[in-house]
């Protein structure tokens, strides 16, 4: 989806701001976060990886900018709690109050009524899943991208679609999230690591000697 | 946008009101949150990573193995509790200088490095890297000549990049421990030099 997340080559950010003496944690409920994760698991609301991207994607875009890394799994948390019937968001919302949640502020989770899912496999514990096909292209060989987003869940960022790169890697083949986020089977693609030149990316704006290089699955990748 | 226009305070109602309902149904105990504290502040970290850019650098084929396949050298320090399914390990040279970045959500080596920071998950790294890395690592005190490639690395799949930096001079005198307690973290993701 051409979601807020999709941030690559975006402008107006400003500086990149560095806190001195980082935590791991900032307070204790971002630690939190990881334990409602695998308390999702064990509920059945989060089935893998690229389903909980995909849920992070999905939440309000104003608060995917303003909530922080673990504000924003928190929302994608919530989305898959409620849509999988764990919890109802009437419960959470009413419990947030007791514990003395502000009624104005802005919830990032946005659960919907039917999710755009078939039915999750168990996640094995790694993504490698080596093909009987060979590869359709080789090591050094131009590529185009596909120039099309999808209404679910990708891993072919906006600013690389529609542009001309050359294969600098092989990897075999890999689960693919388009796929594996909505359930709808693993279906592994060969993957591939693409070069792209700054010219190609960002024309005449591009800064001297700049290489951009990206993962791609098969299925975004036509032959020149 | 700035990340502290909300309240913390928020976010972390939400969680402790989630966190509670969880615990009613016996999905979770209260201790489960100890657990994570105690995995991401002791067992994983950066100073895996720099455990393995110091050998890299004190033992030439051990470098020669980590280039060619980083998962199977790295399992070679049995680090616990960092899971990675392909490591890539990418060389600083004279000639190239690596950045990581992944500006789809915030993929990072956490077998190697533990948690990010909070500034490579946030919007304006993930959006500029990509597109002005030399101003934004001029941002980081970091100066790339003009002539040296630029390579960024947008981790859009499952595959994990760390950076080997290029080795101080004095390589040869310095033990392998002292040379890992200088490999930063912003080294191994490529907007420091050491």
């Amino acid at each position: 989806m051409d979601g807020i997340h999709d941030l690559g080559g975006k402008q107006g950010f400003g500086r990149v701001r560095r806190e001195q003496n980082e935590p791991v944690f900032h307070g204790r409920w971002e630690a939190k976060v990881f334990a409602l994760l695998r308390a999702a698991r064990t509920a059945g609301a989060l089935k893998n990886t690229d389903q909980f991207r995909h849920a992070i994607e999905r939440i309000d875009p104003i608060a995917y900018l303003s909530h922080g890394y673990y504000g924003r799994w928190l929302g994608g948390l919530e989305n898959l709690l409620v849509e999988a019937g764990v919890l109802n968001r009437q419960q959470i919302d009413s419990k947030a109050l007791e514990l003395g949640a502000d009624t104005d502020w802005r919830v990032a989770a946005r659960p919907v009524a039917q999710p755009d899912v078939v039915g999750y496999e168990s996640e094995e514990p790694s993504a490698i899943r080596p093909l009987p096909t060979e590869p359709l292209f080789q090591v050094g060989e131009p590529v185009h991208t596909r120039g099309t987003g999808t209404a679910g869940h990708t891993r072919l960022p906006a600013y690389i679609r529609g542009r001309e790169g050359t294969i600098s890697a092989w990897h075999g083949g890999w689960v693919l999230p388009d796929s594996n986020a909505h359930g709808r089977g693993e279906n592994p693609e060969h993957l591939y690591t693409v070069a792209f030149s700054g010219a190609e990316l960002w024309g005449e704006q591009s800064e001297p000697g700049v290489v951009v290089r990206i993962d791609l699955f098969e299925s975004y990748l036509l032959k020149m | 946008m700035s990340e502290h226009e909300h309240p913390t305070s928020q976010q972390s109602i939400r969680a402790e009101a989630i966190e509670s309902l969880l615990i009613d149904k016996g999905l979770l105990t209260e201790d489960a949150v100890d657990e994570v504290i105690v995995q991401y502040n002791e067992r994983v970290g950066p100073m895996n990573g720099a455990k393995v850019v110091a050998r890299a650098w004190k033992d030439p084929a051990f470098k020669t193995r980590l280039l060619a396949d980083g998962t199977s050298a790295i399992a070679e320090f049995e680090f616990s509790g960092g899971e990675v399914d392909k490591l890539v390990v990418v060389e600083n040279t004279s000639d190239v200088h690596n950045v990581v970045v992944c500006t789809l959500c915030s993929c990072y080596p956490w077998a190697v490095l533990g948690l990010p920071p909070k500034w490579y998950k946030d919007p304006a790294y993930r959006s500029r890297i990509v597109r002005e890395p030399r101003r934004v690592l001029e941002e980081f005190g970091v100066q790339i000549a003009a002539g040296k490639e630029l390579c960024v690395w947008d981790s859009s799949a499952e595959i994990r990049y760390l950076v080997l930096p290029e080795p101080p001079s004095d390589i040869d005198s310095a033990s392998e421990e002292e040379l890992a307690a200088r490999v930063s973290r912003d080294a191994m993701i490529g907007v420091a030099l050491i």
